[in-house]
């Protein structure tokens, strides 16, 4: 498999929101593109335990070739890389805000991704907030919802189908290498 | 951003294409047969992670094949599910969904119209591991939800039953499943996705024996388990818990929609190793890629052989609900409109007196249909469960289990409906 120049479908995956809301939030041309494009993605709240499943998303993101700088107020160095207590103390540009906090705090997330410039806002499963969503999305950022960045990237890649999943990629063109 | 990218494909496109991109190397159209046990690690990270489940990627065959992999996928999209595993056997597959759902001290409430197999693995194999189960009329709902406990952890049963043909009452079961927060377990063999997908139906897992219409040449034995990926676990201990035997991972939290089947593949397939070959697994996938053009043919013939048999004298009764006379016929309608199945029973009438005695002569009489003990081979299979399988029982215990005397079951095959006619024909007039 490899990230392939077929069509991708909308398939519901366990999500909580309305149709309308996955349109806003969840659409997978929009996604696809957004893991195209972005290089370096920063993790709120990735955890230095290596069974939470921000260690298994910051883990598979940085082998399939992703700049990964975690985010969290414990410090320290987590895959080896510098950990950064919030969004304005990182040096460098990033793409993207990966968040495994709580829904309470994406206000205050937003506005740091606002003011470092990201370019899109990624809530993990089940993390739900429509108000800071809006915002960032007002501000032109990219919001992602109640989904898993892994397990968007697997199915595209087409690397879930070595599980078994269903990629919904149909193609008849050789892959990418 | 082009406006076909979101494009849903059709049934028969996605049997030929679904789960397979040609790959980078040589290009190979066909699918490959990877028949290798294991792969070549990159280094020794990459091999860390993929035993952590921190990567995709195969590192054993018992788990997971690339080969294997295009069946799993191209049935899951199939079936409108979010992931497949493919096992051994249709056996092997159900077994594993209930080892990877179930604890001592649970329940399952099932119909009681099962292939007879499984019914032996759930009253007596289950049973070892003190799991219970309550067996309900199919069609009697009020039955089902009275069975439930607080123990009960899922509801099961055959879109089709064997071989009484009950049809399953879909929608009405998922949403009682739903209501007490437990999956609905189908098992959906005998119509295939192509006839029935109990996913749309809002049935949780799915179950095959793809031994039957989905290899469809009868020459394979594989089992696959489909979720939907819509069930929400969470409060499903067995699934949401810190898994001891993987340093506490939490499969449902950690994989979500596709958590149940990462266990069950991780976990249950990997400790009682029934795998699949990649070579059954390759031409699996050779039947998938006909499946509507056989299944069509299938329930056509089926349904010209069903009319032609409750028409004639020596035919005490056809169940087929593709007969308007049929109890299941509205049922039939609703969740198999292109048609039922293939696999029916008929009761023959006695010869003499003596029903057994007809069925005995009827099979041996048949010139076309193979007499043996298998069903969704492209070729017509019969067999007489009072002469065969259930001989040791007598006339009362046969009827006990809805198995008349003269009961005599058929898998329709794709031959030429007049000569399948013919050969019936010739066989009842030998009575």
């Amino acid at each position: 498999m490899g990230l392939g120049s077929g069509a991708s479908c909308a398939i519901s995956l366990n999500t909580e929101l309305t149709p309308e809301q996955q349109a806003l939030y969840q659409d997978p041309d929009c996604i696809r593109d957004l893991l195209d494009q972005a290089k370096t993605i920063a993790i709120v709240g990735l955890s230095a335990d290596r069974q939470k499943a921000s260690y298994f998303v910051a883990t598979y993101l940085k082998r399939e070739g992703y700049r990964v700088i975690p985010v969290n107020p414990r410090g320290g160095k987590i895959l080896g890389e510098t950990v950064y207590p919030n969004l304005k103390s990182i040096p460098e540009k990033v793409d993207v805000v990966d968040v495994f906090r709580p829904a309470d705090e994406l206000p205050a997330i937003v506005d740091d991704a606002i003011a470092i410039g990201a370019k899109a806002v990624w809530m993990q499963l089940r993390i739900i907030n429509f108000e800071a969503a809006e915002k960032a999305r007002t501000a032109g950022l990219t919001v992602v919802m109640d989904k898993c960045i892994k397990m968007e990237l697997g199915r595209f890649s087409g690397s879930l189908h070595w599980a078994g999943m269903n990629t919904e990629i149909i193609s008849a063109r050789v892959a990418r290498r | 951003m082009s406006p076909d990218r979101n494009r849903k494909f059709g049934f028969e496109t996605r049997m030929l294409h679904a789960g397979h991109i040609p790959d980078p190397h040589v290009g190979a159209r066909a699918v490959p047969i990877y028949q290798t046990t294991s792969y070549v690690f990159q280094d020794a990270e990459q091999a860390a992670e993929l035993f952590d489940l921190k990567l995709y990627g195969n590192i054993y065959t018992r788990i997971s094949n690339p080969t294997t992999a295009v069946f799993e996928e191209r049935l899951a999209s199939l079936e409108s599910g979010t992931g497949a595993v493919a096992l051994a056997s249709g056996m092997a597959a159900q077994f594993a969904v209930f080892m990877t759902l179930l604890e001592p001290g649970d329940e399952i409430v099932a119909s009681a119209q099962l292939y007879g197999g499984t019914v032996t693995q759930l009253t007596h194999t289950l049973k070892k591991l003190s799991i219970g189960v309550h067996f309900v009329d199919p069609s009697d709902l009020k039955a089902w939800e009275a069975a439930i406990t607080k123990k009960t952890r899922c509801l099961f049963g055959e879109t089709i039953g064997n071989p009484g043909g009950a049809i399953l009452d879909l929608e009405a079961l998922a949403s009682l499943a739903n209501s007490r927060h437990i999956p609905l377990i189908v098992d959906n063999t005998f119509a295939t996705p192509y006839l029935c997908r109990p996913i749309d139906w809002g049935a949780t897992i799915i179950t095959h024996s793809a031994t039957k219409f989905l290899g469809g040449h009868g020459n394979s034995i594989g089992g696959a388990v489909v979720d939907s990926g819509e069930f929400n676990f969470a409060r499903f201990p067995t699934i949401a818990d810190p898994s001891p035997s993987y340093h506490g991972l939490r499969f449902f939290d950690t994989f979500g929609h596709y958590g149940f089947l990462m266990k069950l593949r991780t976990e249950t397939l990997r400790d009682t190793g029934a795998c699949i070959s990649p070579m059954n697994a390759f031409l699996l996938i050779q039947g998938l890629e006909t499946l509507s053009l056989r299944m069509e043919r299938h329930v056509s013939n089926a349904l010209g052989v069903a009319k032609f048999l409750a028409e004639h004298p020596k035919v005490a009764k056809v169940n087929y609900a593709g007969l308007p006379n049929s109890p299941f016929h509205a049922l039939a309608q609703k969740y198999l409109p292109k048609g039922p199945g293939a696999v029916f029973s008929f009761d023959l009438k006695p010869v003499g007196g003596d029903a057994r005695e007809a069925g005995r002569r009827f099979i041996e009489s048949l010139k076309l249909f193979s007499h043996l003990a298998n069903v969704g081979d492209a070729r017509s299979l019969v067999i007489h469960p009072a002469s065969t399988t259930h001989q040791q029982l007598s006339d009362e215990e046969l009827a006990a289990g809805s198995v008349g005397p003269g009961l005599v079951r058929l898998s329709v095959g794709l031959e030429t409906l007049e000569d399948l006619i013919w050969d019936l024909d010739q066989a009842l007039a030998a009575l």
